[in-house]
This record gives C-alpha cells, structure tokens and sequence, in this order.
C-alpha cells in the first residue's frame, strides 16, 4: 500500500531532520492498522489517480459536447464521468496547493514567533488576530472578490486565508516546545539558534502543524468549491467540481442524480481527507 | 572573639585552593505583569544577592523550600536566565568580564541536569543522538560524536547495542536521567548543575544514580551543584551545604556543620521537619508554620522573621549579615542571634541542642 506513502509524509519529509525519519516510518506502520484511515486513503487515492490521469482514463474530450450532454447520466457516452475526471484536476490542486502553501508560509512565520517570543511575537500574532475577526468564507470570498476572479487568485485568496490559521498553531506549539528542558538542555550545549530550531523545535512543532494543516485540505476544497460555485475560481469552460454544480444547478429537477454528483465527489474527497487526517492524527501519537 | 563578614571578592588566583567557582551578589528580579496602565512595577524578588563559592572537586549541595530560588539560582549560574546584576569568577577569571574569559567558554565548562528526565530529552531523537547533538553542533563529525556518545552511554550503564536507537518514552525515568547525565558529560565539563536531578526517580533508582554521579565525580575530577529539596540526599552527596530561604543564603558551610549544628532557626526548623528513623532522635523543635511570605514584598530586616520563633525587634529593623560561626569560619549563617553586637536577646546561646 504504497499510496499512503504518497500521501502523509510527503508534505513533511523534505523539511524534517533526518533523525525522525525513523518516527515517521513508525507512525506508517500505526497508519497501515488503522481500517478507517486506510479506506479515506484508498478513496483519496483512486480520486486522484482518477483526477492525475484523467487525460488518459476519460473517454471523452470533457470540453465538447453540449448542454443535453451534460445532462445525460454517468454511464451512457462518458461524458459526465469525463468532466468529473478533469474537474477533480483543478479541485484538487485548488484544495491542496493553498494548503501546502500556508504550511510552508504559517509554519515559518509561528516558528519564528514561537521561538523569538516577546515584542516580535505580540506584533505578529495581533496583526494576524485581524484575519479572525472575519469568517473564513467571506475572508476568501472578499480577498478572492477584490483580486478579481481565476484560479491562481483563488488559490492566493486561500493561502491568505490559511496561514494566519496555521501561524496560529505553530506559534502556540512552537511557544510550548521551547520552554522544555531540552530546549535549554541545548542551549548549554552552545549550539547555535538555527541548530536548535532546526533539530530540536521543528521535528516536535512539524507533527500538530502537519495534522492541523491535513485537516485544512478539506476546508480547502469545499472552500475552492465555493468560490468557483460563486463565480469567483474557474471560470466557465474549465471543469472544476464547484462550477459544475454551479452550472447543473438549474437541471437538479430534470436530473438530480447527475447535477449531484460534482456535490457528492466534493463531499467524499473532503470526508476522506478528514478521516485520513483523523487516522493520521492517532498514529502520530506514538507515547501511547 | 573577633567576627568576620565572609567577603568573596578576594580572588585567590590559581592552585588548588583556588575555589573552582566564586560568585558575588548574584541578583534576579522577576517583574509581575501587573494591569496595563499599572504605575508602579512589582518584582517577584527570586535571587537577591547570593554570594558563595565551591571548592575544586566538591560538591555543594543547595536546599530550601519550593520557590526559595535554588533554580533560578543555577539557571542564573548558566545564563540560561540572565542576572540583574552579579559576578561570576570561574577558576580565577572573572566571567564576561574584561581581562576574564569569554562567556561561551565558560559555559563549555559546565554543564547541567534537569529534574525532570522526559522533558529534558527530545521525543524525537534516540538517545545516541541526543547525547551526540552538543559536539555535534561544535563542528564533531557525526561518526566521531556517535561514537563518543556510545562510550558514554555504556559508562553510565546503558549498553549502546541495545539502547543506543531507543527513544526516550522507550526508557525508565532512571534510564532517562542516565542518558542526560551522559549528555552532561559529552563535553567533558569541570562543574555539573544537578537540578534536582534525582527528585523524580524512587529511592532505589535514586541511590543507583547518586552512586553513579559519585563514580563519575571521581573519575572527571567533577565538581558538582547539587540543588534538592531532599535533605537526605543532600547530606549523603555534599562537601558543602548552601541553605536558601527567599532568594537569600541563610546558612552554609560544612555538611557535618550543618546537619549536626545549625545555627540559623530556618535550618534548625527544616532539619526537624526531617522524620528520623531513630526514635532517640525525634526533635521537639517548632516545625515551620504557614507559608513563605510573599516574594514580592519580602519583609523588612530578616526575610525569616515572621516564621520564626525568636523574633524580635531588632530582626525586623536591620537585615542580618552572613557571618562565620562561632568557632568556625567555614560556617556563615545570616542571623542575628549568632551575632553578638547585635540588639538580639539571645545572641549566642547554645542554640544546636
């Protein structure tokens, strides 16, 4: 089951100390036993394998075709299936890139008022206390509005959504860690800030960081959906699940079951991101 | 009989009667985040003018109640707090101090063990890599300091083919504290800070690691800091014994001295609280009431004197001067009782029986 594999260390790996390299291989194996986290990862796999090579999956060509097509169910021409297979392309890379994005971005900036703590912290910290005081959704929708509509600006309006989130997380991890004994154990040791940050606070502040920022994949792409449902992501041509449901909206009488579907596939990505997250989140506990 | 005031300033430069560490007037105020537009600023006063010194190769045991500023006093001593004011001579150098030697080489020859074992290693890292990460950061290759750490660790009894890759919530409390005292001495440091370093481990883990601290004291020419609460453990590992009371030295000197005639009524009141196995030696002495007075407005005169039995005017109108003890100049206690131009009633009485 090489897929989890693909999915869970992959965010991480690059940035770890290759000390936890062990751990991680370790929270795999915890993974592999978790029944519920490895259906949501087989699920998750076959929907991007589905949306990666759809190219060569989908049997039709999804942009032509015409209205009536659309409508016609899953199984008679393939039309349908092919437009979900390449809208779960853009989805996905809506949903994960401003995840991924705001990790590399909020993990860094909480690190750095995490560890630096005081009047660096406070400024940080108050400035992003700004964007709570919005709703996640009208934050993007408004950010997404005033950026003007499209995919990268969607994706941007995301990541600015996320990182003040992910900061948020790290800052208050980051602000734990330090003040443990190794910390300072280190610290006697002479060992530079960077040595520090870099073996001691990262590979202990990665692990929350890491499950907080899984759990923002299916935020993401409900969020993404959204956008694009609003007229505000992808524009018309273009498949993308949020717009299609946008656009089969007005069919939901004629055909529900297939207006649905671009609904139900946004649903059970999310779902199974959440419980991977969810299985993710337990394996990581290895002191149990 | 002529009194003297213990003065630490005098530096005897070099030999082995050269006191390994000296320190002066060691001061840390902590400031209490008080309401926002808050005049005055209060301090919490943790240290307040600790003096005292340790001899090369000896171990100097530190007691006192919880919050008495023992910590704060080895954290002061590492810099991992920084001191309001203070000196530090180390070996006969003045430490950051202009002719003296640089802090960071000072620091590389001491070292510290924290109470708390699991807190004090990484999670994340096996414990021959935790033990090889402070060379390591020193520019060490990575196979020099492994195996330097596998050394250590097989000399504080934890065979590296078997425990070498283990993480620490895989090892026992008496197991973790070994790994950081073998991380301790991965830089083969002169003074070891031992932070309570046995509290938190059962009486027979405790006397495997005390042995093993003797061991190692032996065989590194070690001079040790001993903070702890347990007085037991105190009297078994120290030369020299430091008693704190409020961020204050009340009395020091000998460990004999000390656990057998005390003269500071603080001293006397912690001893007695001591339960002794030996019905014969059961105290009738007043054990301590109430709690330690606020730090942040200590009282005036004597930090001790609203606890104390033998109380009087005097103790809250001047402070007391750490001085030598009768008949023995190794032992200062800071009481006016034991000083004999004081206004005190009961200057020099026969207080150890």
């Amino acid at each position: 089951m090489a897929f989890s594999l693909n999915f869970a260390p992959q965010v991480a790996v690059p940035v770890m100390p290759t000390p936890a390299r062990g751990y991680w291989s370790k929270v795999l194996r915890q993974l592999m036993r978790d029944p519920v986290a490895m259906t949501a990862a087989l699920v998750v796999f076959l929907i991007v394998c589905a949306a990666v090579f759809a190219p060569w999956l989908a049997p039709m060509d999804p942009y032509k075709g015409s209205m009536i097509k659309r409508l016609l169910p899953i199984g008679s021409e393939g039309y349908m299936l092919s437009r979900l297979m390449y809208g779960g392309r853009l989805s996905l890379l809506m949903g994960v890139t401003p995840v991924l994005a705001a990790f590399g971005i909020g993990t860094s900036i909480g690190l750095l008022a995490g560890y630096v703590g005081g009047r660096l912290n406070m400024i940080i910290m108050r400035v992003l206390d700004v964007f709570y005081a919005f709703p996640s959704v009208l934050l993007a929708v408004a950010i997404s509005g005033a950026l003007g509509p499209g995919m990268t600006n969607s994706i941007l309006a995301l990541t600015l959504v996320f990182v003040p989130q992910v900061v948020r997380v790290a800052e208050s991890v980051t602000t734990q860690v330090r003040k443990l004994d190794y910390i300072e154990a280190a610290r006697m040791s002479g060992a530079s800030a960077f040595s520090i940050i870099r073996v001691h606070v990262l590979g202990n502040v990665l692990g929350p960081v890491f499950v907080y920022a899984t759990g923002l994949l299916s935020v993401s792409m409900i969020l993404a959906a959204g956008l694009s449902f609003l007229g505000l992501g992808v524009k018309p041509p273009e498949p993308e699940w949020g717009l299609m449901l946008n656009t089969l909206r007005s069919a939901i009488f004629r055909n529900p079951w297939v207006a649905a579907l671009p609904g139900l596939l946004i649903f059970i990505t999310s779902i199974g991101f959440n419980l991977l997250a969810d299985g993710v989140r337990s394996a990581m506990d290895i002191r149990r | 009989m002529k009194q003297e005031t213990v003065n630490l300033a005098s530096t005897d430069r070099g030999g082995p009667a050269q006191p390994l560490l000296m320190i002066k007037d060691l001061k840390k105020y902590f400031p209490v985040r008080g309401e926002l537009f808050q005049r005055e600023r209060k301090f919490v006063h943790a240290v307040d003018g600790v003096s005292f010194s340790v001899a090369k190769g000896k171990t100097l045991g530190i007691v006192g109640e919880s919050g008495c500023g023992k910590s704060t006093t080895a954290r002061l001593i590492a810099r991992l707090v920084t001191p309001d004011s203070g000196s530090m001579i180390f070996d006969g150098e003045g430490v950051a101090e202009f002719g003296g030697i640089e802090f960071k080489e000072f620091r590389r020859n001491l070292q510290m063990v924290f109470q708390d074992s699991f807190a004090s290693l990484n999670p994340r890292l096996t414990i021959s890599e935790t033990v090889a990460y402070g060379p390591q950061a020193h520019g060490v290759s990575k196979a020099q300091a492994t195996e330097r750490a596998h050394s250590l660790l097989a000399r504080v009894g934890l065979r590296p083919e078997q425990f070498a890759s283990r993480y620490p919530h895989e090892l026992s409390g008496g197991q973790r504290q070994r790994v950081n005292i073998a991380r301790a001495l991965a830089f083969e440091p002169r003074l070891v800070i031992l932070d309570e370093a046995v509290a938190a481990l059962d009486k027979s883990v405790q006397a495997q690691v005390l042995n093993l601290l003797q061991e190692l004291k032996a065989e590194h020419d070690l001079t040790y800091l001993f903070i702890s609460h347990d007085l037991h453990v105190v009297h078994y590992i120290s030369d020299e014994v430091m008693v704190m009371y409020m961020g204050q030295v009340v009395e020091m000197g000998p460990v004999e001295d000390i656990y057998g005639n005390s003269r500071h009524p603080y001293t006397r009141a912690l001893l007695s609280a001591v339960p002794s196995m030996d019905p014969a030696k059961r105290t009738q002495h007043t054990p301590l009431s109430g709690d330690p007075p606020n730090p942040i407005n200590p009282p005036s005169g004597c930090r001790f004197r609203e606890r104390c039995p033998h109380a009087e005017a005097v103790c809250a109108a001047q402070i007391p001067a750490l001085m030598a003890a009768q008949g023995n100049l190794a032992h200062t206690v800071a009481c006016h009782m034991n000083d004999p131009q004081s206004a005190h009633t009961q200057t020099l009485m026969e207080v150890a029986a």
